[in-house]
């Protein structure tokens, strides 16, 4: 008889900052410039170097702190912790192991089983390491420094949680509470944030904790919780045929679906911290986590409510706009412009979702600008164009950010409302349409739409509708 | 008190420091390292109770810079001595992992 085994698992969160300069030096921290031009002497550990710390790195991580309920450390250090690798120059990172920035808070979470809350043990402040390029066909890497020294907060979390999705729930949640505050934009495919799982199994009820492993290389949310499947399953597995469960590290394998150990516990890191020398300790006053309370942007939960009353959405608009920072600010500056709130939800939740699935795109990838959305919002609700005109032209304002009131005007697209031009028109779908016509006369009340979709698509799309079947009932 | 570094020891410690120390050597910092620790058992003697651990001599804290970026292109003076480049990074044998 098989056992039922629960799955325990925590997460190591490390999340880049979107600081403009490193954490310790004045160099950018812009992604994508050639190999090795955002590097000085302290970002490459040259020796007598001197790191001074970016005080937007403190306020970001105090802010992250506020908004997840941790309390805030009111005297913190930096720690080196030593180790050896090609994308280390310092060999030893910067981070923090006593006394962390953050530590004792909680989000709430919730999932098809309801709302929990998931403790954060601790955020630290840490610094990036560089990047390495390996060879495809040659035994060397290439190594690039632009990264190392970028800004990260690492927030480690309690062994709450007990299923893939309530991991999901936990990420989206803190993806959200971060982009919301502008700390980052946490991209898990371009690795502005990476979440390492640990992950145990025991006996449903037991008290104890199973041995746990601890997952990397995880660069989605489809990932993380094939991961978290598969990792579940091969520990089961082996406390079934009475084996051990190894405590290590393991790089999942996405394309492949498995995961493989990185280390043995014979090289079970020996990490060396001392308290960094080379840095003051931060004190932080109740004055200055005032002033970064008092600068919080408002949330997504204050938001929804504020778009229902002060712009009378439902609230399945609401949680659609707010469930994305991206729409939120587009619903936010199209409605400034056109003062059309329900439209402009409209436009986001039905034609710019469809385009972005459509396109294989994220939120965050949409280019066309808030006045190129109210300009069509506009133009369809004061009937300049038809609605399907409207939707065909967001087409290109979506691709191409195009001024949708510029290419009406140029294509000759506004709604034609010309009582001589829609007359012959019609006067030729009736010619046409002889046995619709018949039907029509018969008491089929239903072929009156026919007739005037022919009109429409005989104006291309341009005739004014209500004009339309007011001349087509005269006309018959 | 006696603190005698065993083989194991000196062993591990070359490998966290990715040393390859010949026997001579390896005895020679035996002997190094015992006296070290002899030195921190005399200065456990004193005694410590309700004293804050100390990690900085200078009562200093809050040193920041703000985030304004003032480095210009380094690339040229970090590579400067590079063994071996490619492509504008460091050339190094391959290594996979971390």
């Amino acid at each position: 008889m098989s056992k039922i085994y629960e799955t325990v698992i925590g997460l190591e969160v490390h999340v880049e900052l979107a600081t403009k300069t490193k954490i310790f030096c004045s160099c950018s921290t812009a992604f994508g410039g050639a190999p090795n031009t955002h590097t000085c002497p302290v970002c490459t550990g040259m020796p007598g170097s001197l790191p001074v710390l970016n005080r937007q790195v403190v306020e970001y991580a105090m802010a992250v702190g506020i908004a997840t309920n941790c309390k805030i450390t009111r005297y913190c250090k930096f720690d080196r912790k030593n180790y050896f690798y090609p994308d280390n120059p310092q060999n030893y990172q910067i981070s923090q192991l006593y006394l962390p920035i953050c530590r004792d808070g909680g989000i709430e979470i919730e999932t098809a089983a309801g709302k929990k809350t998931v403790g954060i043990h601790e955020i630290h402040m840490e610094e990036d390491a560089g990047k390495l390029v390996h060879d495809e066909w040659e035994d060397v890497s290439i190594v690039d420094y632009n990264r190392s020294g970028v800004p990260l907060i690492e927030i480690v979390s309690e062994p709450d949680m007990r299923s893939a999705e309530e991991v999901i729930a936990y990420l989206e949640k803190l993806r959200l509470i971060i982009q919301y505050l502008g700390a980052s934009d946490c991209k898990l495919n371009e690795g502005s944030m990476r979440a390492d799982v640990n992950l145990s199994v025991r006996e449903a009820g037991a008290a104890y904790f199973g041995t746990r492993t601890e997952m990397k290389n995880l660069n989605s949310f489809k990932a993380i919780a094939r991961a978290i499947e598969g990792e579940r399953a091969r520990q089961i597995e082996l406390l079934e045929e009475g084996k051990q469960v190894i405590q290590e590290t393991r790089r999942w394998d996405d394309n492949k679906e498995t995961s493989h150990a990185m280390r043995s516990k014979e090289d079970a890191k020996d990490y060396r911290y001392f308290p960094e020398p080379d840095l003051v300790p931060v004190v932080i006053s109740d004055e200055w986590i005032a002033q970064v309370r008092s600068r919080q942007p408002e949330m997504r939960e204050e938001k929804m409510a504020r778009y229902q009353t002060q712009y009378g959405l439902p609230a399945y608009d609401a949680g659609i706009l707010t469930g994305d920072k991206t729409f939120a600010d587009l619903f936010e500056a199209a409605t400034e412009i056109c003062g059309k709130p329900k439209k402009v939800s409209n436009w986001i939740m039905v034609e710019t979702i469809r385009l972005l699935k459509e396109n294989g795109m994220d939120p965050d990838q949409i280019q066309f600008s808030p006045e190129n959305l109210a300009k069509i919002v506009r133009l369809a609700d004061e009937g300049t164009v038809t609605n399907t005109v409207a939707k065909e032209v967001f087409e290109l304002v979506f691709l191409k950010d195009i001024d949708p009131e510029a290419y009406i005007k140029e294509h000759g697209l506004s709604t034609v409302s010309d009582e001589g031009a829609l007359r012959a028109a019609v006067e030729q779908v009736i010619r046409e349409n002889p046995q619709s016509v018949e039907d029509y006369r018969n008491g089929k009340e239903k072929a009156i739409g026919f007739l005037v979709g022919q009109t429409m698509k005989a104006m291309k799309g341009k005739a004014n509708p209500g004009m339309v079947n007011q001349l087509l009932r005269e006309l018959l | 008190m006696a603190n005698i570094i065993s083989d194991e020891t000196i062993e591990y410690i070359g490998i966290l420091a990715k040393l390859e120390l010949s026997e001579e050597e390896k005895e020679r910092a035996k002997k190094d390292m015992s006296e070290m620790l002899a030195y921190m058992d005399q200065l456990n003697e004193l005694d410590t109770d309700g004293v804050e651990p100390m990690s900085h001599i200078f009562p200093v804290s809050n040193v920041f810079r703000e985030d304004v970026v003032t480095n210009t292109d380094g690339s040229k003076d970090t590579l400067f001595n590079a063994p071996e480049k490619k492509d504008g990074g460091f050339l190094v044998p391959k290594t996979i992992g971390s």
